[in-house]
C-alpha cells in the first residue's frame, strides 16, 4: 500500500479575535522574562507594573473593540470553532479585564507593605486572568477545561502568596486540593457528555441533541451533573462552596478580591455558556438542579454571613450569597435570565471590588485581623473610608439608588418572568438576612469609640483618606460605578442586553 | 407654573439639603442647622402652595410627572398627587422643620450627620407618598429605612444598636414580600395584557387577576404594610424604636412612617386587589380592633411616657384600619382625616415628653409628679394635645375617629362596636398619664422645672392648632380628600362583587328585616 501524505491542516486563526488573550499572555511572559534580567528589586517591581498595566490596557482595549465588532458584525467564531467570540463572552471578558485591573491597583500599595514585592506576582495575576478571558469564549468542553486551569493554578501559588503567614499557605494547599478535585470531576464530565454525545464542541453537542433523541439519557445527564458540580465549585455554589471562607480569610486581601470577582465571573460564564449552549434542550432536567443551588447558595451565603466576626470571613460568605442571585437569573434560563445575571456580575464586581479594597486599607500590617470590632468607629476616625465602606455594604444589602437593588430587582423580575416566584421570595427573605450581617458591620463603623478605646493608640485623622493614590482611584471608580449603576442604569442594562441575546 | 416639576422640587429639596449640609466643616455644626431649616422650610413653601392649588374638582392625580427610568424593566419615573397623598405631603413638611427646632438643645454632638440623615428621610418620606410607579415606591420605601436606621443608631437611647437593628430587619423583611409581590404583580399584567408597567394608574384600571393570585399578591404587599402599620400582631417593633430613637425621630415615625403603612394599604392594595381586599376584610377588621383594645390596654400600664403614646399609636393605628376596611366612602374618609390629624397629636405629646426629658433625663412616669405646678404651659400643651388626641369633639382626633366609626357601623356593626370601646380606653390611659405625671403636689427637682421657652411654644403651638383647626373645620380637609376617596371606592366596587352599603340600608334592616346587601 502505498503510503498516502495527508497534509496536516492547522485550522483559521482569527488574531483579532484572540488578541485579549495574546495581550495578556504577552505581557505575563515578559513580566517573567524581565524578572530574569533585572535583578533589583525596586527597578523589576516597577518594570512588571508597567508591563502589566499595559498588558490590561491592551486588553480591554482589544475587548472594547471586539464588542463593537461583535455588535456590527456578528460573533465571531475561530480555531475550528473552539473559541467563538460573542455579545456575551466579550461581556464577561471585559468584566474580568475590570476587575483584573483594579486587583492590580489595589496590591501595589499592598505588596509594598507587605514586603511581597515581586514581578511574579503580577505575572501570575495575569495568566490567571489569562485563563478566565479564554473561559468566556470557549466554546469547546475541552477549551473550558484548558481555561479553568490556566486560571486556577497561578491562583493556586497567589492564594498562597504571602509565605510567612500559616494562614495564606493554608489558604492555597487548600484551594490547590480541592480545585484539584473539581477539575478531575469536571473532566470526569467531559468524559460522560463525549460519551454521550460523540463530540466536546459546544455547539456540536446541541445539534447531536436536537438531531437525535437518546435512547438512554442517564449517561448525559450524569455527565452535565459532574459539569455542574465542577463549575458549581469555582462560583462557590453551595454546597460546593466549603473552601471559599477559609480560603478567601487567608489569601492576601487583594487576591481575595481577585478570586471573589474575576473569578466568579469566569466561573459563571462557562456554567452559564455551557448549560444554555450545549444543553438547551435538557433545561427541565437541569433546571430544578439549578433551583436547588441557588436556594442553599442564597441561604448558606446569607445565614453564614450573619454569623460571622470577621470582616473578611463575612464578605466570603456574602460573596457566596451574591452567586445565589446569579443563579437566580440562570436559572430563569431565558435571555432576561442570562442579562440579569450579566448585570448583576457587573455590578457585583465593583460593589465586592470596593469593600475589599477598604479591607486592604485597614487590615493592619500582616493582614490577619478584620474583627467586626476592629472596625468600630472608623467613620468618626476615618470620616470617608468608614463612609465609603458603609456604602459599599448597603449597596451589597440591594439599598435603592446604588446598583446592588438594580441588579437585584432585574434578576427577581427575570425570575418573575418564567413564573419562579418561590425563588424569588426566598431570594428576597435571603436580603433580609444578608442585610443583618451588612448592618452589623455598618453598626460597628457608624459607632463612636467609647473614651478608653479612643485613649488607645489609634491615630486620629482629621479628614482621613490615607490611602495611596491607586487604592484611592480604585475607591473612587468603584463608589462611583456603584451609584451610578443605581441611579442612571438604563444604559448598562442595555449593554447586558445586548451580550445576553449575542449568546 | 404650568410645566414646572414641582412634586420632583419636593422630594429633591431635602436631598440636595443632605448632600450639601455633607460637606460642611464639622466644626461649623451652625452652618448645617440652617441648612437644614432652609431644606425644610422652601420644602414646606412648596407643600403650601401644593395644598392651595390642589384642584378639588377632579379625581385625577395632578401636577404627574412622568419619564421613563429603566425602560429595560419597565420602571418609570412618574409622581403625581391627590387627595390622598396631598395631606400626607403637607404632614411631612410641617413635621420636619418642628422636628429639626426641636432638635436645637437635644442634639448637641455630630449636628452635620444628623442634620443629612434627617434631610435624607425627609426627601424619601416625600417620594414615597408621590411615587405612581410601584418600584419607585419602593425604592423610597427602601431608602427611607437608611436615615432612619443611622438616625436611631447615633441619636437614641441606651439600647439603640439594638432598636436600629430591629426596626430595620422587620421592616425590610416585610418589604421583601412587597418586592416579589409586586414584581409578580406586573408580569402577570404583563402577560395578560401584553405591556409592561408598574404604573398604578394602568394596573388599578387592570382587572386580570385570578382569586387565588391575588390574594397571594394581596398577601405580600400586606406583610409590608401592615408591619409598618403597625397592625396587632406586627407591632412588636414600635414600642422599643419609639423609645429609643431621638425625640425627633420619634415625631417623624409616629406622625409620617406610621402613616405609610395605612397609606400603602389604602393606595395599593386596597385599589390593586380589591376582590381580595373585600374577602379579606374581616380578618383585618379583626387585627384592626384587638389593635385599638390591645394598644389602649397595654398603654394603661406602661411606666415610660413615651410608652404610653407608642402604645396609644398602635390604638390610633387600629381606627385607620378600620375605617379603611370598613370599605365605604365615610370609613375612609375618616381613616385619613385620623392619618392627617394623628401626627399633630401625637407630634405635639411626643414634643413636650422630649421637653420634659431634656430638662429631667427620665421619662419613667414615677419619677415625675405634680409638674403642673412649675411648667404650667408644658402641662397645659400636654392636655390640650392628649384632649385632641383622645378625640375629645372640637379637635380633629374626634372627626377621624368618629367617621372611620360611622363607617364601619355601617358595614359591620359589630367590630364598631367594640371598637368604640378603645376610645373609652383611650381616655382612661391618657388622663391618668397626665394625672401621674402632672397633678399633685410637686417633689423635688419637678418643684424646680423650668416652663416653655419661646422656640418649644413655636414648635407645639402649630400642631395644636391645626388639630384645633381641623376639629372645628373639617370640610377643609374633607373637601379635598373625599373625591379621591370615591373614585376609590368606585374602583372597588367596579372591579369586585362589592356594593358600598349605605345607612339607608342598615335603617332597612331594622325596620323591615329587608337582607342587608
Amino acid at each position: 500500500m502505498n503510503a498516502v501524505v495527508t497534509p496536516i491542516t492547522t485550522p483559521h486563526v482569527d488574531w483579532l479575535a484572540i488578541a485579549p488573550e495574546i495581550a495578556l499572555a504577552g505581557a505575563a511572559v515578559l513580566i517573567v522574562l524581565l524578572r530574569a534580567v533585572i535583578r533589583r528589586r525596586p527597578g523589576a517591581t516597577l518594570a512588571g507594573l508597567i508591563l502589566a498595566g499595559g498588558g490590561v490596557l491592551a486588553a480591554g482595549g482589544t475587548l472594547a473593540w471586539q464588542w463593537i465588532h461583535v455588535r456590527d458584525d456578528g460573533p465571531i467564531s475561530t480555531m475550528s470553532g473552539m473559541v467563538r467570540v460573542d455579545g456575551f463572552g466579550v461581556y464577561l471578558g471585559i468584566v474580568v479585564v475590570i476587575a483584573t485591573a483594579l486587583a492590580l491597583l489595589v496590591s501595589v500599595a499592598y505588596l509594598r507593605r507587605e514586603g511581597l514585592e515581586a514581578p511574579e506576582y503580577l505575572a501570575l495575576v495575569l495568566f490567571s486572568s489569562l485563563g478566565m478571558v479564554v473561559m468566556t469564549t470557549a466554546n469547546n468542553l475541552v477549551v473550558v477545561f484548558l481555561a479553568l486551569e490556566i486560571l486556577s493554578i497561578p491562583l493556586y501559588v497567589l492564594a498562597a502568596f504571602d509565605r510567612r503567614r500559616l494562614s495564606s499557605q493554608e489558604a492555597g494547599i487548600k484551594y490547590f486540593v480541592l480545585g484539584a478535585f473539581s477539575s478531575a470531576i469536571f473532566l470526569y464530565g467531559i468524559a460522560l457528555t463525549y460519551g454521550a454525545t460523540g463530540t466536546t464542541s459546544l455547539t456540536g453537542i446541541a445539534r447531536f441533541l436536537a438531531e437525535n433523541t437518546l435512547f438512554e439519557t442517564g449517561t448525559l445527564v450524569a455527565g452535565f451533573a459532574l459539569l455542574l458540580v465542577g463549575l458549581g465549585f469555582k462560583v462557590a455554589a453551595v454546597p460546593f462552596h466549603t473552601w471559599t471562607p477559609d480560603v478567601y480569610q487567608g489569601a492576601p486581601t487583594p487576591i481575595t478580591s481577585f478570586m471573589a470577582s474575576a473569578t466568579k465571573v469566569a466561573g459563571f460564564a462557562a456554567l452559564m455558556r455551557v448549560f444554555l449552549v450545549a444543553f438547551p434542550l435538557y433545561r427541565t432536567d437541569w433546571r430544578p438542579a439549578v433551583w436547588v443551588l441557588a436556594v442553599l447558595t442564597l441561604l448558606v451565603g446569607s445565614v453564614g454571613a450573619a454569623l460571622q466576626t470577621d470582616v473578611k470571613r463575612l464578605l466570603a460568605y456574602s460573596s457566596i450569597a451574591h452567586a445565589g442571585y446569579v443563579l437566580i437569573g440562570f436559572q430563569a434560563a431565558t435571555p432576561r435570565g442570562v442579562e440579569a445575571a450579566l448585570f448583576y456580575l457587573f455590578v457585583y464586581t465593583f460593589m465586592v471590588v470596593g469593600s475589599f479594597a477598604i479591607v486592604t486599607v485597614l487590615s493592619m500590617r500582616g493582614d490577619d485581623d478584620h474583627s467586626i470590632d476592629g472596625y468600630r468607629g472608623l467613620a468618626f476616625r476615618r470620616p470617608v473610608l468608614g463612609s465609603l465602606l458603609i456604602f459599599f455594604l448597603l449597596a451589597q444589602a440591594g439599598i435603592p439608588l446604588t446598583g446592588g437593588f438594580i441588579a437585584k430587582v432585574e434578576v427577581f423580575s427575570a425570575a418573575s418572568r418564567a413564573g419562579e416566584y418561590a425563588l424569588v421570595t426566598i431570594g428576597a427573605v435571603a436580603t433580609v438576612i444578608a442585610a443583618f450581617a451588612y448592618l452589623r458591620v455598618a453598626l460597628s463603623v457608624a459607632r463612636p469609640e467609647t473614651d478608653q478605646e479612643a485613649a488607645e493608640e489609634k491615630p486620629r485623622v482629621p479628614f482621613g483618606w490615607r490611602v495611596d493614590t491607586w487604592t484611592g482611584v480604585v475607591l473612587a471608580v468603584t463608589a462611583a460605578m456603584t451609584l451610578i449603576l443605581g441611579v442612571v442604569p438604563a444604559t448598562f442594562v442595555d449593554w447586558a442586553r445586548h451580550a445576553s441575546l449575542m449568546l | 407654573m404650568g410645566d414646572f416639576p414641582i412634586l420632583s422640587v419636593v422630594i429633591a429639596v431635602p436631598i440636595a439639603g443632605a448632600l450639601v449640609s455633607m460637606f460642611v466643616p464639622a466644626h461649623r455644626p451652625e452652618i448645617a442647622k440652617a441648612i437644614g431649616y432652609a431644606a425644610t422650610m422652601i420644602t414646606f413653601g412648596f407643600a403650601a402652595w401644593l395644598l392651595w392649588n390642589f384642584n378639588t374638582q377632579t379625581v385625577q392625580f395632578q401636577f404627574v410627572q412622568d419619564r421613563p427610568w429603566i425602560p429595560a424593566l419597565g420602571v418609570r419615573y412618574i409622581v403625581g398627587v391627590d387627595g390622598i397623598s396631598i395631606f400626607m405631603i403637607a404632614v411631612t413638611a410641617l413635621l420636619f422643620p418642628l422636628g429639626l427646632l426641636s432638635s436645637e438643645r437635644y442634639i448637641t454632638h455630630r449636628v452635620k450627620a444628623y442634620v443629612a440623615w434627617f434631610l435624607l428621610l425627609e426627601g424619601a418620606i416625600m417620594g414615597i407618598f408621590l411615587s405612581l410607579d410601584l418600584i419607585l415606591f419602593f425604592v423610597f420605601w427602601e431608602l427611607m429605612l437608611v436615615p432612619m436606621y443611622f438616625l436611631i443608631q447615633g441619636w437614641g437611647s441606651e439600647r439603640r444598636d439594638f432598636a436600629a437593628m430591629k426596626f430595620f430587619l422587620y421592616t425590610a423583611f416585610g418589604s421583601a414580600f412587597l418586592l416579589a409581590a409586586t414584581l409578580a404583580l406586573g408580569f402577570i399584567h404583563e402577560a395578560d395584557t401584553g405591556s409592561l408597567s408598574f404604573d398604578f394608574r394602568v394596573l388599578a384600571d387592570w382587572n386580570g387577576l385570578s382569586g387565588t393570585t391575588e390574594v397571594v399578591l394581596f398577601l405580600g404587599f400586606l406583610a409590608a404594610f401592615a408591619i409598618k402599620a403597625p397592625l396587632f400582631p406586627f407591632h412588636t417593633w414600635l414600642p422599643l424604636v419609639h423609645t429609643e430613637a431621638p425625640t425627633a425621630g420619634s415625631v417623624v415615625l409616629a406622625g409620617v412612617i406610621l402613616k405609610m403603612g395605612a397609606y400603602g394599604l389604602l393606595r395599593f392594595s386596597f385599589e390593586l386587589f380589591p376582590q381580595a381586599s373585600v374577602d379579606l376584610a374581616p380578618l383585618l377588621l379583626v387585627l384592626a380592633v384587638i389593635g385599638i383594645i390591645y394598644g389602649a390596654i397595654v398603654a394603661t400600664m406602661q411606666t415610660d411616657l413615651k410608652r404610653v403614646i407608642a402604645y396609644s399609636s398602635v390604638a390610633h393605628m387600629g381606627f385607620v384600619v378600620l375605617g379603611i376596611f370598613s370599605l365605604t366612602v365615610i370609613g375612609i374618609n375618616g381613616a385619613v382625616f385620623t392619618m392627617l390629624s394623628h401626627p399633630l397629636t401625637t407630634g405635639a405629646l411626643f414634643l413636650v415628653v422630649g421637653m420634659l426629658y431634656e430638662r429631667r433625663h427620665t421619662r419613667e412616669i414615677s419619677e415625675f409628679r405634680g409638674v403642673w405646678k412649675a411648667a404650667p404651659i408644658l402641662g397645659g400643651f400636654f392636655l390640650v394635645a392628649l384632649f385632641a388626641g383622645i378625640g375629645l369633639p372640637g379637635f380633629s382626633g374626634f372627626i377621624g375617629e368618629f367617621l372611620s366609626l360611622l363607617g364601619a357601623f355601617v358595614s359591620d356593626r359589630p367590630y364598631a362596636i367594640v371598637a368604640t370601646f378603645g376610645v373609652i380606653l383611650a381616655a382612661v390611659y391618657s388622663l391618668w398619664a397626665f394625672q401621674r405625671v402632672f397633678t399633685g403636689k410637686p417633689q423635688g427637682e419637678n418643684a424646680k422645672m423650668r416652663d416653655v421657652n419661646l422656640r418649644e411654644v413655636v414648635v407645639v403651638a402649630p400642631l395644636i392648632a391645626l388639630s384645633l383647626f381641623l376639629g372645628l373645620y373639617p370640610k377643609a380637609a374633607l373637601d379635598r380628600i373625599q373625591p379621591s376617596v370615591k373614585r376609590a371606592v368606585a374602583n372597588l366596587e367596579r372591579k369586585s362583587d362589592y356594593r358600598e352599603p349605605k345607612p339607608h340600608d342598615i335603617l332597612r334592616v331594622a325596620g323591615d328585616g329587608e337582607p342587608k346587601k
